[in-house]
């Protein structure tokens, strides 16, 4: 079984009878930056999910790092998957950025020197240093995001999934957030309608629809595919100069 | 204050008792606070040895005086309902200024202002030397339930976004012109009410996702903070001791 990430014609269904995920197939190699694509309701979200185990399937296998998902596997899959929700709202829930980064690792066993230690130095990999004493509801919408990363990396993960990390954000903060995924060594699934950082981030995208991957392959060859983008009620923003803007008028 | 500080209550110092572990301040709180109120209100010599006990201890935590002041003026109403006692109270009179005023009353006035300024002096210094996740930490240390400090920990930490939230529904009524006057203009409000009940409810879903996907496990971990040293226990326990050495001599004398 090959690949850091491995997900075979899983389904899933809510309690409420909506099918979210219906035989979705996806593989994400070592140290692969792929994006995930596509419509509202396409089951980006719950993909994410089933990834460290938060939701479980009703059918179909997934595996991470060689790792079965099964109720054994839990914990070390929820350490090695490391999931940085859309809201940091969500994420940020513990009264201080530092306890809330240290809220993993504390999970994990860690305590004392080592504990801090881990806490610093994710606190370092996103400039989180001077927030860390701050309760999240004092810190401006880019730092609760990069403080939510840094409560991800904390956990030393070997596969980080982001959900929207783009959203919300001004253009500074949303060119800070590219940034910093770029310098992530680890293996990376960006769930994004931003296809411009998609396109800037990712080699692979992959386009969800209906619960099922219905397009795989090169970031570029997606992105100019505007037949492919449509069926699935994407598109390629077009962005018109301010210059061509002017002579026009 | 420094800006890393969460609520109003507390006073940025770095005096011993702001350092002092948050589950030995609490315990010292609860043996004052249980000492003072069990104290018969005759012995008033009791109440300024608890008084000098608050002072001293005020005194040492370094926060200014005129905060403690201040903070106190939250017991006036209590205040102002006991200085009424002696002028309704039955029994037996006696003559103040010229006023006919109850002895039981006095008495039963007193009593009032003095546990209630002790007590939530006591209170006042609690909070203005220990931050509020302190306390909480603390009371977990005390075997106070996790569930309960659990909940108290969202509730810090969620009710600022709750807050946010209902005014932002409250600004998107007012801009479609809703301007609630009479008591049949609420339905409105009592609907929005619902709607934040169900936010809440689903982002509780989304956090305890968020807590599942970095381990949780049901018990919230313990972050390998100092615990209480046996000094400062011994520090407490005496105190404690004193307080209540005090009012038992209190109740055997009266």
């Amino acid at each position: 079984m090959s690949g850091d990430v491995r997900v075979a014609d899983v389904w899933f269904s809510y309690p409420d009878g909506r099918a979210a995920l219906r035989g979705l197939d996806l593989t994400i190699e070592e140290g692969e930056r792929v994006a995930l694509i596509g419509p509202n309701g396409a089951g980006k979200t719950t993909l994410a999910l089933h990834l460290n185990g938060v939701l479980r399937a009703d059918t179909g296998e997934i595996s991470i790092v060689g790792l079965e998902m099964a109720d054994e596997n839990l914990k070390e899959i929820r350490r090695r998957v490391g999931l940085v929700f859309q809201d940091p709202n969500d994420q940020l829930f513990m009264p201080s950025v530092r306890d809330d980064v240290a809220f993993g690792p504390a999970n994990l066993g860690f305590s004392g020197e080592r504990l801090e230690e881990r806490v610093t130095e994710a606190l370092e990999m996103v400039d989180g240093l001077e927030f860390a004493d701050r309760p999240p509801h004092h810190l401006s919408g880019g730092e609760k995001n990069r403080a939510a990363l840094a409560t991800v990396l904390a956990m030393e993960p070997d596969v980080v999934v982001f959900d929207e990390p783009s959203s919300g954000l001004d253009p500074a903060g949303r060119r800070d957030s590219i940034e910093t995924l770029r310098r992530l060594p680890m293996t990376q699934l960006i769930i994004t309608h931003d296809m411009p950082l998609a396109l800037e981030l990712c080699s692979r995208a992959v386009i969800v629809s209906g619960g099922r991957v219905v397009a795989s392959g090169a970031s570029a060859e997606i992105f100019s595919d505007a037949d492919l983008l449509a069926r699935h009620r994407l598109e390629f923003p077009h962005v018109p100069s301010p210059g061509t803007h002017l002579r026009r008028v | 204050m420094g800006a890393g500080h969460s609520h109003a209550l507390y006073i940025h110092e770095h005096s011993r008792l702001h350092k002092l572990a948050p589950e030995a301040k609490l315990a010292a709180a609860v043996g004052l606070v249980v000492s003072v109120a069990i104290t018969p209100r005759q012995a008033i010599w009791a109440f300024g040895v608890y008084s000098l006990m608050v002072i001293a201890l005020a005194a040492w935590s370094r926060v200014p005086a005129r905060f403690l002041v201040v903070r106190l003026g939250a017991v006036l109403p209590f205040v102002a309902f006991a200085l009424v006692i002696p002028f309704v109270a039955s029994g037996r009179q006696t003559d103040i200024l010229g006023m006919d005023v109850s002895v039981e009353g006095l008495w039963g006035m007193w009593n009032i202002v003095a546990k209630a300024l002790l007590g939530a002096g006591v209170s006042i210094l609690l909070t203005a030397t220990t931050e509020i996740p302190e306390i909480i930490r603390g009371l977990g240390v005390l075997r106070v339930p996790s569930v309960v400090t659990g909940i108290a920990t969202f509730m810090i930490r969620y009710l600022e976004l709750i807050a946010d939230e209902l005014g932002r529904v409250r600004v998107a009524m007012t801009s479609r012109g809703y301007d609630p006057r009479w008591l049949h203009q609420a339905r409105p409000i009592a609907s929005s009410a619902g709607a934040m009940f169900v936010r809440s409810y689903e982002r509780g879903e989304r956090v305890h996702a968020a807590m599942l996907a970095r381990g949780f496990d049901g018990e919230m971990p313990d972050f390998g903070k100092p615990r209480a040293s046996p000094l400062e226990w011994l520090g407490i326990v005496a105190l404690v001791v004193l307080s209540l050495s005090v009012a038992i001599a209190a109740l055997v004398s009266t």
